[in-house]
């Protein structure tokens, strides 16, 4: 369908540089998958360029404001798959005002023309409006894949329309966004004719289904192998949807309230013993613990639990795990405390991710322990361990090296310690050197975010020894300026940074100059950068865009929030009025 | 910047509640003025409870008729107590915008299930969970414990200890309450390094865990605090209020039966009602005078 290949061949033979005609190179390059070994090919040559260019499919955009639709869509003529993200990542935590942008509409505009046969589209963090939703359901007959990831801006009507309109459908993926929920009524909008349906997954929503029209749905869509429900299925409910697609390969319960009689129970534990393809198990709301056996046949070849929103105790975690040899991934909440950990440790050998949410994050009265003996008893017994995300109250220094002592190939290191600038609980120290530890000996590291009473010390070691360190988050903590100086002087494959309550100022900022065009993007909120300091740096560097955000009633001098990214569009035109845009001034 | 989860504020009210009580002269002068650390109240409180001195009247005077009138207005089963500030609570730190770093979809998801918790919990009644926080002097932990899960003081003291390694109680008697007329075993309790608990009631009263059947404790019990049995004082003044009101009606009643009892020379105290302790005519004078001198004004 593309243009004729006759018209690309630009050059005389002499100053050919590939030895392929390029119909063998794209079809080469066309093998590639990773978006960054396609980025580097096509800087080899204007050849190489192109082919990849023609032949790339999926496009990843990790910003959406550092580039337009249309040079994407002049770029790359034949994507079929599009990947975009939009605000940054501090937005989850409500710090960015909710109308900042990222609004998927003027893509959907470009791309009914450019990309008529688009098939995918992955959206994470980006303003979605129930007309957008609606645009894309009616002008993209080819469309397959919605995946909607912290999203907001759209209602449960506009996944009717998907529903509606969406006749080669293969995936509705809805997780964690802000939907106006409406009704359940959304799901009963797929036609009695469609079966096309892989994915879906719609535990994000609270409002009561349909549940015959789910049956329906479930029982027509043979290849139906993700079903993520929500909590308006009931434990009866789920035996009939599982005896209708025992291929399940990743299931997510509804509620998991007791409510049986002894035969439903029976048949439930059956239903789930028929699951032999199941690597993937969540939901599980309100879980409880006479219940949790029915999963147990379930779990053999479980790779990835996430039971990070069940509030189980650690005897009800341990029994479950047991029966989980081959975990790869496990989501908790804090309410198994420093026992079910030491489960986890003894149970899961091939563990390689852990994340421990807190259970009552912002009630300092009640805590729910996990400590550093928790994660210390995982990292004994889950010796490939490389992903952790762990929220807890307390943590020492000497903690931290054994466990990265214990498990060095830590690729992702993600460490919370609830209580800002809390100190090394034992010894009252900062917590320096545990994270000297971290980037001493986990040379992998890609990400790294650092809690806990920390001195610019810790962003020495950072900037000495962390070289592969992309993504890093700090909060309250560092000395002085020097802090973000080491990182910004250190770190040479940095890619985003997020900074909030930490003492950098202007110094710190402006020592990044040369940096930030190589980067993502930067954000630092409740620093000690002003508005002059901004728009030195906006000044000296045109190509990147540098936003500004003030707090209500902040100092007229005070940068309270600040943005700064890279960008071949320059400013953007729809920042809203609370945002100041420094660049181009 | 790290700030300890538990507040430390508590000594002030202590003061208070000793002059309240009208403790012995030189308990009282020794204390004016001195913050009461665990030293010092230490003594002040053994002259408390020691009934046999002297005791002298002082400016808690008044204070203590209070409660001797409000002993019958109340509830027979509601202690006067002496209402101490709420010791437990740290200063109200400022919430911090987006931090701990949870994302608003998890928070959401989070204080919807607290908050149906919480709401089952008043629906029903009551008959389902009845959850309250307990904190312990020291540790770095608090908890939430459901009391419906307990049925007696013993069960709730086993779990609390479990709960909290380091954490020992005093022994609950054969009743399962404390024995509050063992006056010297109240003593000894509230004079160790062992751990005593305590709890606010639902009129905000901090009080002694122990002092009331099981079933109104549940009922009345809105959270638990354990602390260092020296530092439980303050709250031990009610049970002396109580001690001191049940010995003055104990004291009438011996007047009574010893006037009755003149008559014969050689008096039986074996023939004495079995509840009343057994207190030498001397001493119980000297009580029985103490007292009067409280209760009339």
């Amino acid at each position: 369908m593309g243009p004729n290949p006759k018209m690309r061949k630009e050059f005389p033979d002499s100053t050919r540089s590939s030895p392929f005609p390029d119909e063998v190179l794209e079809r080469v390059l066309s093998l590639l998958k990773s978006h960054k070994d396609r980025s580097a090919v096509s800087l080899v040559c204007k050849d190489w360029y192109n082919a990849e260019s023609w032949s790339r499919a999926h496009v990843f955009i990790g910003n959406c404001y550092s580039v337009s639709p249309e040079i994407v869509a002049r770029r790359f003529p034949r994507v079929k798959s599009v990947t975009l993200k939009g605000k940054p990542r501090f937005s989850d935590f409500n710090l960015v005002p909710e109308n900042w942008g990222a609004d998927v509409h003027p893509w959907l505009a470009v791309f009914v023309a450019k990309y008529p046969f688009l098939e995918e589209l992955r959206l994470k963090r980006m303003a979605v409006s129930d007309e957008s939703l609606e645009f894309l359901a009616l002008n993209f007959p080819n469309f397959k894949v919605l995946s909607l990831l912290s999203c907001d801006g759209f209602s449960t009507d506009g996944l009717a329309a998907i529903a509606t309109h969406c006749k080669n459908l293969t995936q509705l993926d809805i997780q964690e966004n802000g939907i106006d929920d409406k009704s359940g009524s959304w799901l009963s909008c797929f036609p009695e004719n469609f079966t096309s349906l892989e994915v879906l997954n719609f535990a994000n929503l609270n409002t009561d289904v349909n549940f015959d029209a789910l049956e329906r749905l479930v029982s027509r869509c043979k290849s139906l192998n993700v079903l993520k429900a929500n909590k308006s299925i009931s434990l009866e409910h789920l035996q009939r949807l599982l005896v209708c697609a025992p291929q399940l390969i990743e299931l997510g319960t509804g509620s998991f309230m007791p409510e049986l009689t002894a035969r439903q129970y029976a048949e439930l534990e059956n239903s789930f013993i028929q699951l032999k393809n199941l690597n993937t198990l969540s939901g599980l709301w309100e879980a409880s613990a006479p219940y949790l056996p029915v999963l147990y046949p379930a779990c053999t070849n479980l790779t990835f639990l996430n039971l990070s929103y069940a509030f189980l105790q650690s005897l009800e975690l341990e029994s479950l795990l047991c029966h989980c040899p081959h975990l790869q991934r496990l989501w908790v909440l804090d309410t198994v405390g420093d026992k079910g950990l030491e489960a986890v440790g003894s149970n899961c050998p091939l563990l390689e991710e852990l994340r421990v949410f807190p259970a009552d994050p912002f009630d300092e009265e009640v805590i729910h322990g996990v400590t550093e003996a928790g994660f210390l008893a995982v990292s004994y017994g889950c010796r490939r361990l490389h992903y952790v995300l762990y929220f807890c109250r307390q943590m020492t220094n000497a903690a931290v090296a054994t466990i990265v002592q214990n498990c060095p190939d830590f690729t992702h290191f993600r460490l919370c310690i609830m209580n800002p600038g809390q100190p090394d609980y034992l010894t009252n120290e900062p917590m320096d050197e545990a994270f000297g530890a971290v980037v001493r000996t986990c040379t992998k590291l890609q990400r790294l975010s650092v809690s806990g009473l920390l001195t610019d010390l810790t962003f020495e070691y950072i900037g000495q020894y962390a070289k592969n360190l992309e993504t890093l988050s700090v909060a309250f903590a560092g000395s002085s300026d020097r802090g973000m100086q080491c990182m910004l002087e250190g770190c040479p494959k940095l890619r985003k940074l997020e900074i909030r309550d930490c003492p950098f100022g202007n110094a710190a900022l402006l020592s990044g100059l040369e940096k930030y065009e190589s980067m993502r993007s930067l954000w630092m909120s409740a620093c000690n950068v002003t508005m002059s300091g901004c728009r030195l740096l906006a000044r000296e560097m045109p190509r990147l865009n540098v936003e500004v955000m003030k707090d209500d009633g902040s100092d007229e001098s005070q940068a309270d929030k600040v943005y700064v990214y890279r960008s071949v569009v320059g400013p953007r035109r729809d920042a809203p009025p609370c945002v100041l845009n420094l660049s181009g001034l | 910047m790290a700030t300890t989860v538990l507040g430390t504020e508590r000594a002030d009210n202590y003061k208070e509640t000793e002059l309240c009580l009208g403790l012995p002269g030189a308990a009282g002068a020794k204390n004016e003025g001195e913050t009461p650390n665990k030293a010092s109240g230490k003594r002040g409180f053994a002259e408390t409870v020691d009934l046999k001195l002297n005791l002298q009247a002082k400016e808690g005077v008044m204070d203590l008729n209070e409660n001797i009138k409000n002993i019958n207005s109340k509830d027979k089963n509601h202690l006067p107590a002496v209402t101490i500030k709420d010791p437990a609570k740290p200063p109200a730190k400022a919430q911090v915008v987006g931090w701990p770093p949870v994302r608003s979809y998890r928070k959401n998801v989070m204080s919807q299930k607290n908050a149906g918790e919480e709401g089952e919990k008043a629906s029903t009644g009551g008959s389902s969970a009845a959850f309250v926080k307990v904190c312990m002097d020291g540790a770095p932990y608090l908890r939430k414990v459901d009391l419906k899960m307990y049925k007696s003081y013993q069960e709730l003291s086993d779990a609390l200890a479990k709960m909290f390694s380091s954490f020992t109680m005093g022994n609950y008697g054969a009743q399962g309450m404390i024995d509050f007329m063992n006056e010297s075993k109240l003593m000894d309790l509230l004079n160790s390094s062992e751990y005593v608990p305590s709890y606010e009631d639902k009129d905000g009263d901090w009080m002694l865990v122990g002092d009331v059947p099981w079933e109104m404790f549940v009922n009345s019990c809105k959270r638990l605090r354990i602390m260092k049995g020296s530092e439980a004082i303050g709250l031990g003044t009610h049970l002396i209020n109580h001690l001191i009101i049940t010995i003055y009606n104990i004291s009438l009643k011996h007047q009574e039966l010893w006037r009755n009892a003149r008559a014969e020379p050689e008096l039986d105290v074996f023939s004495l009602p079995a509840e009343f302790p057994l207190f030498s005519p001397v001493s119980m004078k000297k009580t029985r005078h103490t007292c009067a001198t409280w209760v009339e004004p």
